[in-house]
């Protein structure tokens, strides 16, 4: 056999070996997560609050989690997006490509990136105490908002990297402003991209414990106040994960189920909107 | 209206670098209205670069710096209070390879309408219907208008770009290497399409095919590493060259 032939199968083979490597170890936790928590599972869980003595193996369920991980997944995904979409077209399409001060963002947010989340929350803590703000929906809002911001705009900066000079140009050749080729030639070509942005943040904060331990604190009620504590699924995992008694450790990998279910759904729905967006897009 | 004595696009002492090489020198020209100019030279003498200094497009590229005039309509473009999107609503610009926009045909040449304010659906339809005609378009995409342009052939995607072009009603229209991309039957066809716009358009084309230029342009300029060797129109540039570099160009010696 010639080098090249060599070279090639150990190529593959190392190919193979992370496609298996990537695939097992995802089915593996889903199934450790599936097999343990699967017999806690049950319509109660999903429709009840906590009652007395819940996390004693007694009466109830997560919904306050479910329904506090939803509102602030998504009141934390829109913060991030009112504030990543502008800074990603700015860099994008206001800014040359060697620019001195796209550089120094992009440089940021990478830096902002690798922060460990628990920063993020006893940053958000300092403030709150500094504001004499008690751990609130709108606390942990903003501090999940900002750990995924970074996450969210170089997403959607590296999207918008892939748009041809020559589309903008003929944009602007037809006398549109930088805001018109923006929202009408570039969002039309890689909204399957940002979508795709948006749903690994949202992916990414609603399943982070770390800032919101402080920032949102818990609680047995349903979110009913901006200003009130929240309860979410990553804390009631980890409580109920915490607990000496398997009946609730079980109920922990069934609440961990729920939230796996919630992103995979939310990441399938939203493929299946931007999907039917994505017609015209020149390729 | 115009006084007769003043073209549409003149250029004095127009020098273009790109970082510290120069890439056109003290060029200074005017192209007459409603005839086809042709640039022609050997490749990266700036003709491309030219082209784009007449709507101001050459300020996306880096490290670009422009000094001396464009004149458009007697303005010089490079005056801060100019609206540059009314300088390029002036100019339709067609490139070597058609770029269409993410979006159905009709979208596609209602675009540049749409931005500039039209927004009676009617009208666009008549629009969309008598540029896509003008370019020859028209009876190959009235069935499928609102599918995806991209679908479309590389000879029909240039005609859309041109009617697109057309569609924002300007008065000049630049074209680089508009048909290099094409086969024989549609270059031929954007070229009849030329003859005829030429009564009412001032068209600008950037050509390295000599024959193309022959076919086409009243009015030739010469460009050779950035200078201006010589214009004029463009029997005595092909008949009778006056300078040496022309001629052997013409003749096949230098490329
Ligand atoms: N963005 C740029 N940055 C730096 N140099 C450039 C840039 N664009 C063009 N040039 C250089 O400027 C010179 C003129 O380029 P231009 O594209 O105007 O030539 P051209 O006559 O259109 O060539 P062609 O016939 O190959 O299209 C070339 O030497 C080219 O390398
Ligand atoms: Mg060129």
């Amino acid at each position: 056999m010639d080098l090249r032939k060599i070279e090639e199968s150990v190529f593959k083979f190392l190919m193979l070996t992370s496609v298996v490597c990537v695939v097992g170890s995802l089915l593996f936790i889903l199934g450790t997560v599936f097999i343990k928590g699967w017999h806690a599972l049950s319509l109660d869980m999903l429709v009840k609050t906590p009652q007395g003595g819940y996390y004693l193996g007694k009466e109830g369920g997560i919904l306050n989690a479910i329904t506090g991980s939803i509102v602030l997944g998504i009141g934390a995904t829109l913060f991030a997006l009112v504030l990543s979409l502008p800074l990603a077209v700015y860099l994008n399409l206001y800014l040359r490509k060697n620019s001195r001060r796209a550089f120094i963002m992009r440089f940021f947010l990478d830096v902002l990136w690798g922060i460990p989340s628990i920063v993020y929350g006893a940053f958000g803590f300092t403030v709150m105490i500094f504001f004499k703000l008690q751990a609130s929906l709108l606390a942990a809002i903003i501090t999940v908002g900002l750990l995924i911001l970074p996450i969210m705009a170089r997403s959607m900066d590296e999207v918008l990297k892939t748009i041809p000079f020559e589309l903008t140009e003929a944009s602007f050749a037809m006398g549109a402003t930088r805001l018109e080729t923006a929202m009408q030639v570039v969002l039309k070509q890689v909204l399957g991209g940002l979508v795709t942005a948006v749903l690994i943040s949202f992916g990414r904060g609603i399943g982070d414990a770390a800032s919101v331990l402080f920032t949102a604190s818990f609680t047995d009620s349903l979110p009913y106040s901006l200003f009130k504590p929240v309860a979410t699924l990553p804390l009631a995992i980890f409580f109920q994960l915490g607990t000496p008694f398997p009946e609730v450790q079980e109920r922990g990998y069934a609440a961990a189920l729920v939230l796996a279910i919630l992103i995979l759904a939310v990441s399938i729905a939203g493929r299946l909107i931007s999907g039917k967006f994505t017609r015209h897009v020149l390729r | 209206m115009n006084t007769p004595a003043r073209p549409h696009i003149m250029t004095e002492h127009l020098t273009v670098h790109y970082g510290r090489q120069r890439v056109l020198q003290d060029i200074s020209l005017a192209i007459p209205d409603r005839q086809i100019t042709a640039i022609i030279g050997p490749s990266g003498c700036g003709k491309t670069t030219l082209l784009k200094s007449f709507n101001r497009l050459i300020e996306l590229q880096e490290n670009v710096r422009v000094s001396g005039k464009v004149l458009v309509d007697g303005e010089n473009i490079f005056d801060p209070q100019i609206d540059v999107t009314r300088l390029r609503k002036k100019m339709g610009l067609l490139l070597q390879r058609p770029q269409v926009l993410p979006m159905s045909i009709f979208d596609n040449v209602a675009y540049g309408r749409r931005i500039h304010g039209c927004k009676n659906r009617r009208l666009l339809g008549e629009i969309v219907e008598k540029y896509l005609t003008m370019a020859g378009l028209w009876d190959e995409v009235r069935d499928r208008l609102h599918g995806p342009a991209s679908q479309l052939s590389i000879g029909q995607q240039q005609r859309l770009c041109l009617a697109r072009a057309l569609a924002v009603e300007p008065e000049i229209i630049l074209c680089d290497e508009p048909t290099s991309a094409l086969d024989p039957a549609s270059t031929q066809h954007i070229e009849q399409i030329f003859m005829e716009l030429k009564k009412d358009y001032t068209i600008v084309i950037v050509t390295h095919i000599l024959r193309q230029a022959r076919r086409l342009a009243d009015h030739v300029l010469f460009l050779y590493l950035g200078e201006l060797v010589e214009h004029g129109p463009a029997h005595r540039i092909f008949d009778t060259p006056q300078q040496a570099r022309t001629r052997d160009y013409i003749l096949g010696i230098i490329s």
